[in-house]
């Protein structure tokens, strides 16, 4: 059994990682408001993207001409995978969560005999993924200087994902990201990209035709690569809100934990305490007996 | 006084702004300045660099823009942009490192064209500002 002073020592060492995780569950608590109210202000602009967009489409006669980013290569072969994931450990399961589900997605290409392509955004994910999939991985970017998701870094993964498009070196690209739903959910997503899936957004448009200047397919192929990275930026938004939200809820935990384990800590030192007294006393007793 | 109507300029982080007693507002369409009044027909533009200017009942204003694209529809004027600043807000060594920025970009060799045309307007845009 452990001594009273291993006892004491252990219970202020419990004591102290409790202040901490505590301190930073109130951190992220603070950072995921702030995130929270970025993601909802940055929504305005991904769907007006969007309805100008769907707009466009609909005023498209011409399908077969359609810029390539819109309607891919006509190939399969070569998937990219954009895999989003924190700079940061210590929040819970949301780094594993979109690692896993890009592995199950990953394996799902690699059994069907086509080539894969890794973009890791955050140095976690690069981690992760870095012992299976090492050789897949092209590219590795991390944010780790910017304090809040901006657009400028999401028009630089955007840009990369383009450039590479552009010298055919994939035909399908997908991003892995986690949704906020709330605190204690995060859904990770997979979404694809390029080709653009028009067909899952709800129809909003209007019958309304539109005047062009210049025409359609100038607009559009000027609006593609924007789509991109205002769709990158949106799952920058959506993981960093999601982030701190994991953090907190996985804080919030450790914290509670913590508290069991001092309580717990403290009965055991009182018993030995106690235990120890009264052997203190039945020495003392049976000593003055024996005389 | 029914010559207003709405217009909502919004960037990726936020929405820029919102004013619904616009009379007239000029955008720096990409083949060339564009008015915009009440009851003007359903359009979808891009912008070049330049300057929007908004003319309303609460007072006049104008911002600098490097990009966008703009949709108006049913007296809803939407303007998406990346990069806007308020010029009353813009100082001259904010200017200075636009325009440097930009001069740096245009001495490069690989871009194509386009970009050059954009970024040359953008340079010009700059230099009347100043």
């Amino acid at each position: 059994m452990a001594s009273l002073d291993d006892l004491k020592k252990r219970i202020a060492s419990v004591k102290s990682t409790q202040k901490i995780t505590k301190a930073m569950k109130m951190v992220a608590a603070a950072k995921l408001r702030k995130a929270q109210e970025s993601a909802e202000k940055g929504r305005p602009y991904s769907e007006k993207m969007n309805n100008v967009i769907l707009n466009l489409l609909n005023g498209i006669s011409d399908k077969e001409n359609a810029p390539k980013l819109l309607l891919g290569t006509g190939d399969d072969k070569v998937h990219l995978c954009v895999v989003m994931t924190s700079d940061r450990g210590l929040c819970g399961g949301f780094n594993s969560n979109i690692i896993k589900k890009a592995k199950n997605y990953f394996s799902k290409i690699l059994s069907d005999g086509k080539e894969l392509k890794i973009i890791t955004v955050g140095s976690k994910g690069n981690d992760q993924l870095k012992r299976m999939y090492g050789d897949k991985i092209i590219e590795n970017i991390s944010f780790k200087e910017s304090k809040n998701a901006n657009y400028f870094d999401a028009d630089k993964v955007g840009k990369i994902v383009i450039d590479k498009f552009e010298n055919s070196e994939f035909d399908i690209c997908t991003i892995f990201y986690n949704q906020f739903k709330n605190v204690i959910t995060q859904i990770p997503q997979a979404q694809q990209i390029i080709p653009l899936n028009s067909e899952d957004s709800e129809d909003n448009t209007s019958e309304e035709s539109y005047e062009f200047e210049p025409d359609k397919d100038e607009i559009l192929s000027n609006l593609l690569p924007k789509n991109i990275s205002t769709q990158i930026f949106k799952a920058m938004l959506e993981n960093s809100a999601s982030e701190q939200g994991s953090r907190m809820s996985a804080m919030d935990n450790a914290t509670r934990n913590a508290g069991e384990m001092v309580d717990k800590l403290t009965i055991q030192y009182n018993r030995s305490r106690q235990a120890a007294i009264t052997k203190e006393l039945i020495e003392i007793i049976s000593g003055a007996e024996s005389l | 006084m029914s010559e207003e109507f709405k217009i909502e300029i919004v960037n990726p982080e936020k929405s820029f702004l919102v004013k619904d007693d616009v009379s007239e507002v000029v955008v720096p369409a990409y083949e060339g300045e564009m008015g915009i009044l009440k009851d003007h027909i359903s359009i979808i533009s891009f912008l070049k660099p330049g300057i929007i200017k908004i003319l309303s009942k609460s007072g006049d204003e104008s911002y600098y823009i490097e990009d966008g694209i703009v949709e108006f529809k049913s007296n809803n004027l939407s303007i998406l942009t990346s990069s806007i600043f308020n010029i009353a807000d813009m100082d001259k060594s904010k200017q200075q490192d636009l325009l440097k920025q930009a001069e740096e970009e245009s001495g490069k060799e690989e871009i194509s064209d386009q970009s050059r045309y954009l970024i040359d307007q953008k340079i010009e845009v700059l230099k009347t500002l100043n």
